[in-house]
């Protein structure tokens, strides 16, 4: 078996003295594809934020590790020029600042060095075109004005673009129509690779038709109460998270 | 052991970089204070037709009659009687640049002016060094047209009706305290005159520069779009740093004529010991555009806000204004829009930046005659501040006297916000790096209408004073 990739371990993550991930261990490895599935309030965005170094966001205890490193003491820009990746459920617009200048900085950080203009503009509208994305699109501001579909397509032109070994997805699919939804996911796919891993983190199963994943993890109250196969999203999608729920009071109940 | 590889020792290096000066010894230095004596004395150096003389001690009345204003920036330090009111280094306002003497042509080269104009990027240039302006030229097609572009000095003695019929008619000598003391001791400038019809097509520049310490410098610059005419004047200000203060006072008057298309862009970077309090005003007719574009990043107190007078219809006016505050630095200004006439039109758009406990206040006054129906005009003022211990206000006046008008107002005073800092960090951009990219990002609606020299100046400017700001 390889080694792991990123490894979650025993995480709790409070914000404004509130614990809203509570014990949280996840493991994955080179080549696989990861769902968390989980209602409303279940802790899936903190997971996400909290995972990239949110400032608003404390781990109380636990470790995130990265190819083996504690990523825990380092700041968002390095945890993503180390490889990780996230993207985000509302990008947030940054008037001003042209999509094009912003992507070629954070390609340039991530490499640790500038990238050259001819390169960058190859792999640039090779990646646009996949994504069946105007070469205008990037004279536009960073998110500023973009539909809700555009954002998520803005986000996933970023995950081909910076090459991530972990990228995590929150909610990349709420918001988006059939079509976006298959342009999106054929954009995971096409940057799944044996040596990277993806977590996708999820409410509905709906993405889980175009990117396969190899196993799925339902999250209730800060904490994973189910792991399984693809067929667990399959059972979710049939009986709701409700039977999930009573199984994780009953539990609660009886410790 | 290692060693450096030179011995040389560390120097700092300033953030200010134009705060080196001249040890020259200047031609004549009128003593400190302000008199009527010393105002008689500047009159009798340029040898004045006896109006302006009269003028200037009328002006002087109204200034020791006027109180400090209350509002605005801290203005007690001043000291009236500590400053220096003309300095002339050199006798001569040189058409060739070759004529200029050689420590003032140092000056200048060193802050890339000539430069510009050898690459024919510009029309014209000017260049005061302290009191006196010492080289103005224009491009030989233009002259044929009959565009002047000359000091306003040079101007009076050579054009002087011209000069008599518009000076102080766009802002009188009592206008405000330091518009009369620079209509008092007012020297150099510059003077243009576009005649009706005539385009000129690149900018035509002047470049204002105090060396002398304790010196004042109260340029008076004139405009005069002739109907239907065009043209883009651009100013830049630098000054050493000295331990002692030193005030600026300019007073800029515009008339844009019928049908004519004026723009006035500054970048101010004064040194942070000078008090920059200059009027600045247009008046516009029929069909007229009217734009000031006004950059304000150095200085320790700016108070400043351009002005456009809407006189008859269908004119238009314009205000960009940019200010940014550093450490010890107050940037207090904005804009000033009077629709005088119906179905006039205005926009003014104001960003300002504070860090490093630095203060920005936008000012500004909108203002709709009664009659003035038909006017649509549009107000967005924007504030960001890097830090806690910063600040911004604003003070947005709209008097509208007008029922039927459409007056659109939006302002926002925000911190660089965490959420955008940290999408920008999780693409792998450091903090500072990602700071400066919203700022940029902040500024570039009127980074993006400054001629591409200036744009790529005003950013460099801004970003060299983040690097003191944020590190």
């Amino acid at each position: 078996m390889t080694s792991p990739l990123f490894e979650i371990d025993s995480l709790e993550v409070a914000v404004e003295d509130k614990q809203i991930v509570n014990g949280l261990s996840l493991t994955l490895r080179p080549g696989e594809v990861h769902a968390i599935m989980g209602p409303n309030g279940s802790g899936k965005s903190t997971l996400a934020n909290s995972l990239m170094g949110h400032p608003r966001y404390t781990i109380n205890s636990g470790d995130i590790r990265l190819a083996g490193e504690s990523v825990l003491e380092m700041a968002p820009d390095e945890r993503a020029r180390a490889g990780l990746f996230l993207a985000f459920q509302y990008p947030t617009d940054i008037p001003g600042v042209s999509m094009i200048n912003f992507l070629r900085r954070a390609m340039s950080a991530r490499r640790g060095e500038e990238i050259p203009v001819r390169e960058f503009r190859q792999v640039l509208n090779e990646v646009l075109g996949r994504l069946q994305m105007d070469e205008q699109f990037v004279r536009r501001y960073v998110n500023d004005g973009f539909s809700g579909g555009e954002k998520k397509r803005a986000e996933i032109l970023q995950l081909g673009l910076l090459q991530p070994l972990v990228a995590v997805m929150d909610e990349t699919d709420s918001g988006l129509d059939i079509d976006a939804l298959r342009i999106v996911s054929e954009g995971v796919n096409t940057f799944h690779s044996d040596d990277n891993a993806i977590l996708l983190i999820t409410h509905y199963q709906r993405i889980l038709r175009y990117v396969q994943p190899d196993h799925v993890h339902v999250l209730l109250d800060g904490r994973i109460v189910e792991s399984g196969d693809a067929s667990l999203a399959e059972r979710l999608e049939r009986d709701g998270y409700e039977p999930f729920m009573e199984r994780a009071e009953e539990r609660v109940l009886t410790s | 052991m290692t060693t450096p590889a030179s011995d040389a020792p560390v120097t700092r290096r300033s953030d200010y970089e134009y705060g080196f000066h001249d040890d020259v010894e200047a031609l004549l230095k009128l003593p400190k204070g302000l008199s009527r004596d010393v105002v008689n004395t500047i009159s009798d150096i340029k040898d004045e037709p006896e109006w302006m003389r009269k003028l200037r001690l009328k002006a002087l009345d109204h200034f020791n009659a006027r109180p400090m204003p209350e509002w605005g920036g801290e203005l007690g330090d001043i000291d009236f009687n500590d400053i220096h009111y003309y300095v002339r280094a050199t006798d001569r306002d040189e058409s060739s640049w070759e004529d200029v003497p050689d420590y003032i042509k140092d000056t200048y080269d060193k802050l890339g002016i000539p430069e510009a104009e050898k690459q024919g990027l510009l029309a014209g240039v000017g260049a005061q060094y302290d009191s006196e302006v010492v080289y103005h030229n224009i491009r030989e097609d233009l002259e044929e047209k009959g565009v002047l572009f000359l000091g306003t000095d040079q101007a009076l003695r050579e054009y002087p009706d011209l000069v008599q019929e518009y000076f102080t008619t766009v802002i009188p000598p009592n206008d405000n305290k330091f518009a009369a003391l620079n209509t008092a001791v007012w020297s150099g400038g510059s003077f243009i005159y576009v005649p009706p019809g005539v385009t000129v097509d690149i900018p035509l520049q002047a470049y204002f520069r105090i060396n002398s310490e304790d010196m004042g410098q109260f340029e008076r610059t004139l405009i005069i779009a002739d109907e239907g005419s065009q043209v883009h004047y651009v100013e830049g200000c630098t000054a050493p740093i000295y331990s002692s203060d030193s005030l600026h006072s300019a007073v800029v008057e515009i008339v844009c004529k019928a049908g004519s298309n004026v723009r006035y862009t500054t970048i101010q970077n004064w040194s942070n010991n000078v008090y920059n309090l200059v009027t600045k005003r247009a008046t516009a007719y029929q069909d007229a555009v009217m734009t000031w574009v006004d950059g304000n990043l150095g200085s320790k107190l700016t108070m400043k806000y351009p002005a456009v007078y809407l006189m008859e219809p269908g004119a238009h006016g314009e205000v960009l204004s940019i200010a940014s505050a550093g450490q010890g630095q107050h940037q207090d200004a904005g804009a000033k829009i009077v629709h005088a006439a119906p179905n006039t039109t205005s926009v003014i758009t104001s960003k300002s930046l504070s860090m490093d406990g630095g203060r920005s206040t936008y000012r500004g006054l909108l203002k709709v005659y009664d009659g003035a129906d038909g006017c649509r005009s549009n107000v967005r003022c924007d504030a960001l501040m890097l830090d806690e211990h910063s600040r911004s206000d604003t003070y947005p006046v709209m008097e509208i006297d007008e029922k039927r008008v459409d007056i659109g107002h939006e302002a926002t005073v925000s911190k660089v916000g965490d959420e955008q800092l940290f999408y920008l960090m999780a693409r792998g951009l450091s903090e500072a790096e990602a700071t400066k990219m919203i700022v940029n990002g902040f500024v570039e609606p009127i980074i993006k209408s400054l001629p591409l020299e200036y744009a790529v100046e005003m950013n460099r400017l801004i970003e060299l004073q983040m690097d003191g700001a944020i590190g």
